[in-house]
């Protein structure tokens, strides 16, 4: 796979990034209509909706919403538990927005995290995830294995006093790869997740075990080895004490020799990102 | 007049008494009216009025018939709440005219105080009511009354406990004698009484008039509480903010008394503080410190409008209740179960102090604490046992925030290997943190809560490890057996202090004890580090998260534990190490695999 942080980026990176920002502009979109009242079920409803209207017929994923203290997983013991949920939102809670819709035959999976009011510890925690950012695609620059760089995380988290919510997620994943999905007209989907994608996953799978790696960025053996070529969408995830914030987007890897060019963020014009710049200046 | 230098006194003259009233602190500043109670004067308030007066106009005076006001005639009758609300009208007219005042009450004058907060013809001259150790007689009928119309036996429990404590009410109706006893032996030997059981700390107070006040007084109870109980008023609603201070030691006062409190007040803040029923003595600093917060409060609407960010999350409202507002330091608190322990006392509305030797660990934790609750926070960099830096901190504290209220002597580090493989120089450093550490707290802090002489609260973190033998960790165990046994031996001498002491057995944590220990006789870097992984992995597993442990801390202090195992196993270990003592023996023989 071959692009450029500095050039062009090839027509498939395009059609990711697309997609990508067509769902970033959904959770925006949504999150202005978010009032007190509004249910986990509506929000997700009118993230589908949005999406629906704007072509999107498949899914990775349907699109998930967690409000309050369900934004820093607390009490999950069962996957089920993911779904939205008929919890209302009141002024000052947190919440989060998280859809990986397909378009045009390309994926995205994002997460947008936002608040309804004004909270102190909910910017902190936003603020304190561009360290995150950062260390992840250092560290994948320098060809550390997975695993390493879970860990890694990991203890940037406990330093920072929060607790790792990601381990939360099936396999406790910190990212998972995706790729591009055969456009069909009937797309069913299995638990929420596109049985297209799902297919997808689970043929990486099978000849990732064969090679030696996963798709799926986990703290556990099978995650060690060296970041595999392909797109990655990442997902650090912060919890501390009933409030969580997290972010997701497609981290670029190729096996360019050049480390810039071995891994990249897709998009750096991202409401997270920009909040930082913005925050910096 | 006795603790109350520089007061400036005036008299008040109202329906034919005239009352004695002193005033301290500058005229323009809100205005705090304290009431006193029964058998008292206005003396009882010296230690709060001089904390109140750098900040607030403070407004004392002696209730008809008790200090030097004068006591009407005849004394049956004239002593009704209402003439009584009529003296404070007065009072309040006489030294504030233009602005409500903030009402204090303790004991009668807390009952009285209710009566203003409650009737309508003080309407906008009460700005705010902290009411301490004296419950409105209207709530109390109405109290009395639910419980006997549907007794349940935990209501009948209620109403026998109260009806217990109240045997000086009764003994207060019986004509003459109570006149006798209190201008015999009784007014003689009532300062001792106080000393000895109530722990007032001894000096000028009681004043000379006790006799008097006390013989006057009896009137207050035979004038109001027959009248009060049997015919309730019904429409006892406070219309101005109260606070509540509730001593979880008083003697007279059960603390169910307030529990339907929410329904007569619609803006109560609840407090309570571990003491007996003469407060005022001897918790001086804690209760300017609550009564002046709230004053500022209600002073200002804007400062008040926000609740505090606690709201949302689900702390435990007795811990925000006993903990909000008091000083705490936690040592090893820039990670695991220090750092979760200084987070939980944030969050119920501590300020804290967060000790550790990784200074941006601290710092770290101190930021943390003020997003979630803490007004205050700080960090400092101290290793705990380095006893020069700990008798520093402990005078930097006291000089810049304070008397600590709360310690956790929590700092330590792990150390794993047989008894020979571990060397002189580790035996030192374990036994430098893990014991010394604690020491240094106990003495540099422990001695300053002593020294102040109203009460507070050491908790030290032993381990289960402590009555856990174990052929693996040798030098840890004998490290927190002695902090255990030290904390035991202090609690009994600090005990008639009002200081309690507790010491935590956590066992099997995930923190990061684990990534930092040390293994004796392992001198190979990627062998210590992998045990270390392999260590933190199986405490990882094991998953116990340390915010239970801060959780079971803050339960410690509120009820005044003596030793708290918290895991499942080092609950386990320390019920076996009693009934049979034999199996951890056994345990103790089994080698883990390196």
């Amino acid at each position: 796979m071959a692009s450029a942080v500095t050039g062009e980026l090839s027509a498939e990176l395009r059609g990711f990034r697309e997609v990508q920002r067509l769902s970033y502009e959904c959770a925006e979109a949504v999150a202005a209509q978010l009032k007190p009242g509004v249910t986990e079920r509506d929000a997700a409803r009118m993230q589908r909706e949005w999406l629906h209207e704007r072509g999107v017929r498949d899914w990775f994923h349907r699109p998930f919403a967690w409000f309050g203290d369900r934004t820093a997983f607390v009490d999950f013991r069962v996957p089920l538990q993911f779904f939205p949920t008929n919890r209302r939102l009141e002024a000052g809670m947190p919440f989060i927005l998280d859809m990986a819709p397909v378009y045009k035959g390309y994926t995205a999976d994002i997460g947008y995290s936002g608040c309804l009011g004004l909270d102190p510890l909910h910017d902190k925690l936003l603020a304190d995830l561009e360290a995150h950012r950062e260390l992840i695609l250092r560290e994948v620059r320098e060809r550390r294995t997975l695993r390493e760089i879970y860990e890694g995380v990991d203890r940037l988290m406990v330093r920072q006093g929060y607790a790792n919510r990601h381990r939360a997620y099936p396999f406790g994943v910190i990212a998972h790869k995706i790729d591009r999905v055969k456009e069909r007209r009937w797309a069913p989907t299995l638990f929420g997740f596109g049985t297209q994608s799902l297919k997808g996953l689970a043929s990486d799978a099978l000849h990732g075990h064969r090679d030696g790696w996963s798709p799926l960025w986990s703290p556990y053996k099978f995650s060690d080895h060296p970041p595999v070529p392909g797109l990655w969408a990442v997902e650090p995830h912060l919890g501390f004490r009933g409030t969580g914030a997290k972010f997701e987007e497609i981290l670029v890897v190729t096996d360019s020799r050049d480390p810039e060019q071995s891994a990249f963020w897709l998009d750096d014009d991202l409401p997270h990102v920009r909040r930082w710049n913005e925050g910096a200046v | 007049m006795a603790g109350l230098n520089g007061a400036r006194e005036r008299r008040v003259r109202t329906g034919g008494i005239e009352l004695c009233v002193a005033e301290l602190g500058d005229t323009d500043r809100p205005t705090v009216l304290l009431v006193h109670g029964y058998p008292d004067s206005k003396e009882v308030w010296s230690e709060v009025a001089v904390r109140l007066a750098e900040e607030f106009h403070v407004v004392l005076y002696d209730v008809r018939g008790h200090g030097r006001s004068t006591a009407p005639v005849p004394l049956r009758g004239g002593f009704t709440l209402e003439k009584l609300t009529d003296d404070f009208l007065a009072v309040a007219d006489a030294v504030s005219p233009d602005r409500p005042v903030h009402l204090v009450g303790h004991d009668w004058g807390s009952v009285q105080a209710w009566e203003f907060a409650t009737v309508q013809r003080t309407e906008g001259r009460i700005a705010s009511f902290t009411s301490m150790s004296g419950p409105s007689l209207d709530h109390f009928g109405h109290w009395i009354k639910q419980r006997m119309t549907r007794p349940t036996p935990r209501r009948i429990g209620q109403l026998l406990g109260q009806g217990a404590k109240s045997w000086y009410v009764y003994m207060l109706h019986t004509p003459v004698l109570p006149e006798l006893a209190w201008r015999g032996p009784l007014g003689k030997r009532w300062p001792k009484v106080l000393e000895r059981v109530e722990k007032v700390p001894a000096g000028d107070y009681p004043t000379s008039s006790l006799p008097d006040d006390a013989a006057h007084g009896a009137w207050l109870y035979r004038d109001n509480v027959r009248a009060r109980l049997g015919r309730p008023r019904p429409d006892a609603y406070a219309h101005v903010p109260v606070q509540l201070i509730t001593p979880t030691g008083d003697a007279f006062l059960s603390e169910r008394l307030y529990d339907d409190l929410g329904t007569w007040v619609p803006d109560l803040t609840r407090r309570t503080l571990p003491a007996k029923h003469w407060v005022p003595r001897t918790r001086p600093d804690q209760l300017s410190a609550w009564i002046a917060e709230f004053v500022r409060a209600n002073e200002d609407a804007a400062a008040r409008a926000p609740k505090p960010v606690a709201a949302k999350s689900d702390v435990k409202p007795e811990y925000a209740e006993r903990f909000g507002g008091q000083l705490v330091l936690v040592t090893g608190a820039a990670s695991g179960i220090g750092r979760a322990t200084a987070f939980a006392f944030a969050e119920a509305g501590a300020r804290v102090v967060a000790v550790d030797r990784d200074a941006e660990g601290a710092v770290r934790t101190a930021e943390m604490a003020r997003l979630i609750g803490a007004p205050e926070a700080w960090g400092e960099t101290v290793d705990v046992a380095d006893e020069q830096a700990m008798e520093q901190l402990a005078a930097k504290v006291a000089a810049e925030y304070g008397v600590v209220d709360v310690l956790v002597n929590n700092a330590g580090i792990g150390l794993t290997g047989s008894f020979f493989a571990t060397s002189g120089e580790e035996w030192k450093r374990v036994l430098d943190v893990n014991l010394w550490g604690v020491i240094h707290g106990c003495r540099f802090f422990g001695a300053q809560m002593t020294a102040r002489g109203q009460g507070g609260h050491i908790v030290n973190t032993a381990s289960a490890a402590a009555f856990q033998p174990s052929r693996a960790l040798p030098a840890y165990s004998t490290s927190k057996a002695a902090v255990l046994m030290l904390s035991e031996c202090l609690r009994a001498e600090l005990a008639d202090q009002g200081i309690g002491v507790s010491a935590i057995c956590p066992g099997i944590v995930n923190t990061s004890i684990t990534a930092t220990a040390r293994f004796a006789g392992v001198t190979d870097a990627a062998e210590e580090k992998r045990r270390q992984q392999k260590a933190s992995r199986l405490y990882g597993l094991r998953n116990y998260p340390p915010e239970k442990v801060a959780d079971a801390i803050l339960g410690a202090v509120l009820h005044d534990r003596a030793v708290v195992p918290v895991t499942p196993e080092a609950r386990g270990a320390h019920l076996l190490s009693r009934l049979s003592p034999g199996a951890l023996r056994a345990l103790a023989r089994w080698q883990p695999p390196a």
